[in-house]
């Protein structure tokens, strides 16, 4: 099995590794039992994803694609963040060997999940883009 | 970048003394030892210098040892040769949960075919407990099949004593043998063991070749047809060269045993060693004492083996995992699993298995790259996080 070299740049020199600790929204998926945890941190300011951090416990695929979709989703609305599949992550990293293709779906399922998160704050009438204090 | 190897039971390099006993089995003496010609002879003769070597490793006779492809062939062989030969004797046969894949996925095909089999769960060093093989054998069973020592975790059985217990009800001991050679001394007629199998490349010789033992008097059926080699057991031109090469390096390996054993034991307690003091949160696998001396293998709390090998590997270290990443699947080792891990813990085991061109120094180097590289690992990990802010282990 073979990563490409552009896996292997973000699995050695992740981006957006660490945590929001004031994050409009968070998302977990996986499980330890299958072997991959993401969790994805996201602040929305005025519908746009500004600051965006992952955490994760995985193998190389999966810590590649946590940071390059991260990197994918900084800057865009929700809607355009939204947009971003799985195959979109994995083509941008010159492919994933067959076996490794779940590893990019929880990256999407992840980051749906912060974004989820997110529109639930907004649903319960809470401001989930409201700075934090500290 | 200096490069260390370190995934000796995944397979060896060809030594210089085995390559050049080889050499003139590939173009000097070719002939094919069935032909009664000249050509024919003097590879006949190569090949019978080889069996009486492997022979002697083991304390069998010349005539009870089979030249096979592989281990695997060899465990194939073992198992179905006895299934189907005593299939009218019963149709129970007895393993343990630790296997390699070559007895386990064969036994999972027998079952399929009609045999019953008897998975021995093992304790948390992974070992199989005598009396519970006793309480499992049955007036129908044919077979026990128990490995020697375990390839991932290391654990070496009590091969005697289960052997002796499997021969006191009448019942045939096969024992896969492929991790043990050059490293657990046999005697296969005192030991009672009716068959062993071993593979050439996990001690130092080439891959593509092994054998089996099987003794005296006892019938299998033969699973490969089509010629009259190894006394029409195992149809199939010999792999001459490899066959040669075999001989010469479990020769040398039977020759140097103790030597290799000390060797190796003082490097693995050294990594053992440093490894469980240096790094928090990590566990040994396997038995602390009953272990081949060139295995390592320790779970790191909060990551993943995958991702801890590509690291490695990034700075010349070729170990291997027990991870599911690893394996392909989502599970990790079944290895792991039977000895009680959780599976996150299993997914973070590292293995590293020596052999005599591994030194001290090699083993400080790879403590201090896994230093650094745990650390990496988790602060990036969510469960490291989680721990952490669960008070379970101090920040």
């Amino acid at each position: 099995m073979m990563y490409t070299e552009q896996v292997m740049d973000h699995f050695m020199n992740p981006r957006n590794v660490g945590e929001i600790e004031d994050a409009s929204g968070v998302g977990t998926v996986g499980n330890a039992k299958c072997g991959d945890i993401m969790k994805i941190f996201i602040k929305v300011k005025d519908n746009v994803i500004t600051d965006v951090k992952f955490k994760t416990f995985g193998c190389g695929a999966a810590i590649a694609t946590s940071s390059k979709a991260t990197e994918m989703v900084k800057g865009k609305t929700i809607e355009e963040a939204l947009q971003i599949t799985n195959k979109q992550v994995a083509d941008s990293l010159g492919g994933l060997p067959p076996v490794k293709i779940h590893c990019s779906l929880l990256a999407e399922e992840a980051l749906h999940a912060a974004i989820q998160d997110y529109k639930e704050k907004l649903a319960r009438g809470e401001n989930p883009e409201q700075e934090d204090d500290k | 970048m200096k490069r260390i190897y370190m995934d000796n039971a995944a397979t060896t390099r060809v030594t210089q003394p085995v390559l050049e006993a080889m050499m003139p089995y590939f173009s000097e003496v070719y002939g094919n030892p069935s032909s009664i010609h000249a050509f024919g002879r003097e590879a006949r003769k190569a090949i019978e210098a080889a069996r009486n070597q492997v022979a002697a490793a083991l304390g069998a006779n010349p005539g009870e040892i089979y030249f096979t492809g592989c281990g695997t062939e060899s465990d194939n062989w073992a198992l179905r040769g006895t299934a189907y030969a005593r299939k009218n004797k019963g149709k129970h046969i007895i393993t343990s949960a630790i296997e390699h894949h070559a007895i386990l996925h064969t036994c999972q095909q027998l079952e399929r075919e009609g045999f019953e089999v008897t998975y021995l769960p093992v304790d948390e060093m992974g070992l199989v407990h005598p009396e519970k093989l006793e309480k499992a054998i049955r007036p129908d069973t044919i077979l026990v099949s128990i490995m020697t020592a375990n390839n991932e975790i290391g654990t070496i059985q009590p091969i005697e004593e289960l052997a002796k217990i499997t021969k006191a009800h009448g019942v045939l001991f096969h024992t896969d043998a492929v991790q043990a050679i050059g490293s657990v001394k046999f005697d296969v007629h005192a030991m009672n063991i009716d068959m062993l199998s071993l593979s050439g490349h996990k001690f130092h010789s080439p891959k593509g070749v092994g054998a089996l033992y099987i003794r005296s008097g006892v019938r299998i059926e033969r699973l490969i047809q089509g010629g009259a080699q190894e006394r029409t057991q195992r149809a199939g031109t010999e792999n001459m060269a490899s066959i040669v090469g075999m001989g010469k390096a479990i020769e040398l390996a039977a020759a140097n045993i103790d030597a290799h054993n000390a060797y190796l034991t003082g490097l693995r307690d050294h990594l053992i060693h440093r490894i469980l003091t240096e790094i928090p949160y990590t566990r040994l696998n396997g038995h602390a004492e009953k272990r081949l001396p060139g295995n390592v293998n320790i779970s790191f709390r909060y990551i993943e083996g995958e991702s801890l090998l590509l690291s490695l590997d990034i700075k010349g270290v070729a170990a291997s995992s027990g991870s599911a990443c690893t394996s392909g699947s989502l599970d990790p080792s079944h290895v792991l699993l039977a000895i009680g891990l959780p599976h996150e813990i299993a997914h973070g085991s590292l293995r590293l298995s020596l052999s005599e061109e591994n030194t001290m120094e090699e083993c400080d180097y790879v403590v201090d790259s896994l230093k650094e590289i745990v650390k990496r690992l988790r602060d990036m990990s969510p469960l490291y996080e989680e721990a952490v802010k669960s008070g379970e282990i101090p920040g």
